[in-house]
């Protein structure tokens, strides 16, 4: 079945016009993306962390998580090294570094990075970097893959394996709903040390930017979180390199997204070069097939037209050959007659 | 009368029956389990492993190996190879029929499966790959059930529908390879978000590129393993095309094979290279490397170069199967072996017995409902009725 | 299509690998109608 030209372009100018699309205006211009402004973030200072788990009692409160077995005043779980559970938000951690007296503590959680891996690659979109800073979860859409685990390179989310009909994700939240009404996350408002402040993340980046300078035996000079991963709304300051504090330094500084973008954006691509591409093989090999099709008939008809050559040339010098031995033997009769008949007149 | 009846109890008997049937019956109680209990109850996943042996075998192992579909497809329509043409429809099977127990264990592994359509009906997460696998799958499950579907059709004998099928099999074979070829290296690319927990000798910005061309070498050595199974097993459902073109299919699909399995092999180097990686072959995780690449890959390469050269059919399906097995090993690396290998080994996976024992029972259903379908309809011969098919 | 400005990669990408996706069903059935317009007449002889 083939269309009219007229009724192909008539269809394809439709399309066009139904395509058209509106402008976008980026930050920054080209392709630099620098969040959104005024984004709230957590400077998590550990030299002024003692491990008093206040945090984790005031998270495991404000999110109505099951009140684990050991109490949050029993210290003796920091002889464990632990990491984010489905009814654990938040862990402290503690870290005994050779040659200090005092152990280090850190509080670990969702770093509510400004590109989240987990939203990059969630695909539902079940995870949202929300204009405040946390990077929040919407269980009403979750499948459940779990990618967002596999994608995490601070390791966070947990996942509720034990439910057979409404397992979730489970991550803090930056106390989203509290931040939305002005307050502070629970954890900040319990620390008695203020080891945590809440504030606006260029803020907290000055603040430390600050004790560093007027501190430098103090801290280590690098704000974790600043440009890690491309950046993360929980800040971490540190006496002591933070691999040692079991923070890894090998992240490197790409944002999430653009360590796919490169696979997706060939995508399209395929899809628009391929079917040019096979369609292609296709015609060539038609087109062989009918060449090797016409070149056999040519073959065939050659041969034939030689072989009917070949017989006609034969079948002429038969007729030929014929016609001179007819011719001869007529010959040979006339002079036999004449011979005889010179013979009767002797 | 009696007596028949015993008959027919004993015919219904018999081993492959009984240990099939036994597997499944496991393999129900399980996943029972599964959907009362929750994850936790038959897996070893953990916060710091969330995908195991299904992600891993299930999802990546089965879409590698239900690729000789898009590949025989492509070889006779868009390539014009006719005397590859008996093995379109055992292929075009065993994709359906793969592609279609990666959508059963799919539902085994998510947390909700009955949201599975969420990402089309509801959000769309459109800069994840999982998404973009998603959409492929479910619309090359669709592709391959289409091309499937005509044998189905002279079997219940619908021939003004099989007609009105057939004559999109044009269409279904570029848009077969445009999908597979977007799937195929998506699932390899889904391993790009995580650089820092997959093993530099197997992470690589050529991931996907890795994944869509062994795609392929799997594709062509399934497709010569399942006929020479086949052949096996099915032998007096062929018919004499089939028996005729096995020889030629086991060579051309050997040659291109190993010409496939060179140029991934070469690709590897390259990538090793490209990362400045030589130190890490010396390592533990390296030799394991150096065992994957050399022993399935490069080994396989040579094993069908010199199988097709001397016509030695035994050789090469042989190599198929090992070229499987190393399929098998390379998807399980990556997901699995490579995959957080820097956590301490008391933090690390391997598959519950449950898991393991899942994943056989949905091969198996897939084999039964394989033989169920050999059985009866025109796979391994043509029709009388429909000699029309080119 | 709309007057926003993207705050983040995640953003940016969002909106485009949405629109891409679009377009990519759009390009299938463009292709396949070009294709289709090609052939129509391929049984009949060429004018010369």
């Amino acid at each position: 079945m083939s269309i009219s030209r007229r009724k192909f372009l008539g269809w394809i100018g439709a399309a066009g016009v139904g395509s058209t699309l509106g402008k976008s205006a980026f930050a920054g211009g080209g392709k630099h993306f620098e969040g959104h402004p005024d984004s709230f973030g957590v400077l998590h200072d550990t030299t002024l962390c003692v491990g008093c788990r206040s945090c984790e009692a005031a998270c495991a409160k404000e999110n109505a998580l099951p009140v684990p077995d050991k109490p949050f005043t029993d210290l003796s779980v920091l002889q464990e090294k632990r990491r984010t559970s489905p009814t654990a938000y938040t862990v402290v951690n503690k870290f005994d570094i050779p040659g200090r007296k005092t152990p280090v503590f850190v509080k670990k959680q969702c770093n509510h990075c400004l590109e989240p891996a987990c939203a990059s690659v969630c695909f539902v979109r079940a995870f949202e970097k929300t204009a405040q800073g946390p990077v929040i979860y919407d269980e009403s859409v979750c499948v459940g893959c779990r990618y967002c685990m596999v994608a995490c390179p601070f390791e966070i989310p947990t996942y509720e394996y034990d439910k057979a009909l409404e397992p979730r994700v489970m991550k803090c939240t930056m106390c989203h709903p509290r931040v939305m009404r002005g307050e502070v996350p629970a954890c900040v408002e319990a620390c008695p040390k203020e080891a945590l402040i809440f504030g606006k993340r260029e803020d907290l980046i000055n603040i430390a930017r600050d004790r560093i300078r007027k501190y430098p035996e103090r801290y280590v000079d690098h704000i974790y979180g600043e440009n890690e991963m491309g950046g993360t709304s929980w800040l971490y300051l540190s006496a002591v390199p933070f691999h040692e504090i079991g923070m890894r330094e090998d992240l490197g500084v790409t944002p999430a997204p653009e360590l796919t973008s490169g696979a997706l954006s060939a995508v399209p691509v395929v899809v628009g070069l391929w079917p040019v591409f096979l369609m292609g093989l296709f015609a060539i090999s038609k087109r062989k097939e009918a060449v090797s099709r016409e070149e056999m008939e040519a073959r065939v008809q050659s041969v034939s037209a030689l072989a009917e050559a070949k017989l006609a040339a034969a079948m002429e010098t038969a007729q030929k050959e014929k016609t001179a031995a007819v011719a001869k033997e007529v010959q040979k009769a006339l002079e036999s007659a004449a011979q005889s008949r010179t013979k009767e007149e002797i | 009368m009696s007596d028949n009846a015993a008959m027919g109890a004993k015919t219904w008997l018999t081993p492959f029956n009984v240990v099939t049937g036994a597997i499944i019956i496991i393999g129900l109680v399980l996943s029972v389990l599964r959907f009362t209990m929750g994850l936790g109850a038959v897996t070893n996943l953990t916060d710091d492993n969330a995908w195991g042996l299904w992600i891993g075998f299930d999802l990546l192992v089965g879409v590698a190996l239900a690729a000789g579909g898009y590949v025989t497809s492509a070889a006779v329509y868009l390539l014009g190879m006719k005397k590859f043409h008996s093995a379109v429809r055992p292929a075009v099977l065993t994709g359906f029929l793969g592609y279609a127990l990666v959508v059963f264990a799919l539902s085994y592994d998510v947390g909700r499966p009955w949201r599975l359509p969420y990402p089309f009906i509801m959000q769309q997460g459109t800069t994840s790959l999982l998404f973009e696998v998603a959409g492929c799958v479910a619309l090359y499950l669709t592709v391959l059930f289409l091309e499937f579907v005509p044998a189905a059709m002279e079997w219940l004998g619908l021939k003004k529908l099989r007609k009105l099928i057939v004559r999109l099999t044009l269409a279904l074979t570029v848009l077969g390879v445009v999908l597979s070829t977007l799937h195929q290296s998506s699932l390899g690319a889904i391993f790009l978000i995580a650089p820092s927990k997959l093993h530099p000798l197997w992470y690589s910005s050529y991931l996907p590129v890795f994944f869509f061309i062994s795609s392929i070498a799997a594709g062509l050595s399934m497709v010569i393993f399942e006929s020479s199974l086949s052949h096996r097993y099915f032998a007096d459902k062929m018919d004499e095309a089939h028996l005729r073109e096995n020889e030629g299919v086991t060579l051309g699909f050997g040659k291109a094979a190993s010409m496939v399995l060179a140029g991934y092999f070469i690709i590897k180097v390259m990538g090793v290279a490209g990362g400045d990686h030589w130190g890490l072959l010396g390592t533990p995780y390296g030799l394991w490397f150096l065992v994957e690449l050399l022993g399935f890959v490069a080994l396989p390469s040579l094993l069908y170069a010199v199988g097709v050269r001397n016509k030695d059919l035994t050789l090469i399906r042989w190599t198929a199967g090992w070229t499987v097995l190393g399929i098998v090993v390379n998807r399980l690396n990556i997901s699995l072996v490579a995959f957080n290998w820097q956590l301490p080994s008391s933090q690390r996976y391997f598959p519950h017995w449950m898991e393991i024992a899942t994943s056989v029972f949905i091969v198996t259903v897939g084999i039964v409902v394989f033989r169920f379908i050999v059985t009866r309809m025109p796979i391994f011969y043509e029709h009388p009725e429909y000699k029309d098919i080119h | 299509m709309m007057e926003t400005i993207f705050y983040t990669y995640q953003d940016f990408y969002t909106h485009t690998k949405g629109v891409l996706y679009l377009l990519m069903f759009a390009a299938l059935f463009a292709i396949a109608l070009l294709w289709r317009f090609l052939s129509g007449r391929d049984d009949e002889e060429t004018i010369e």
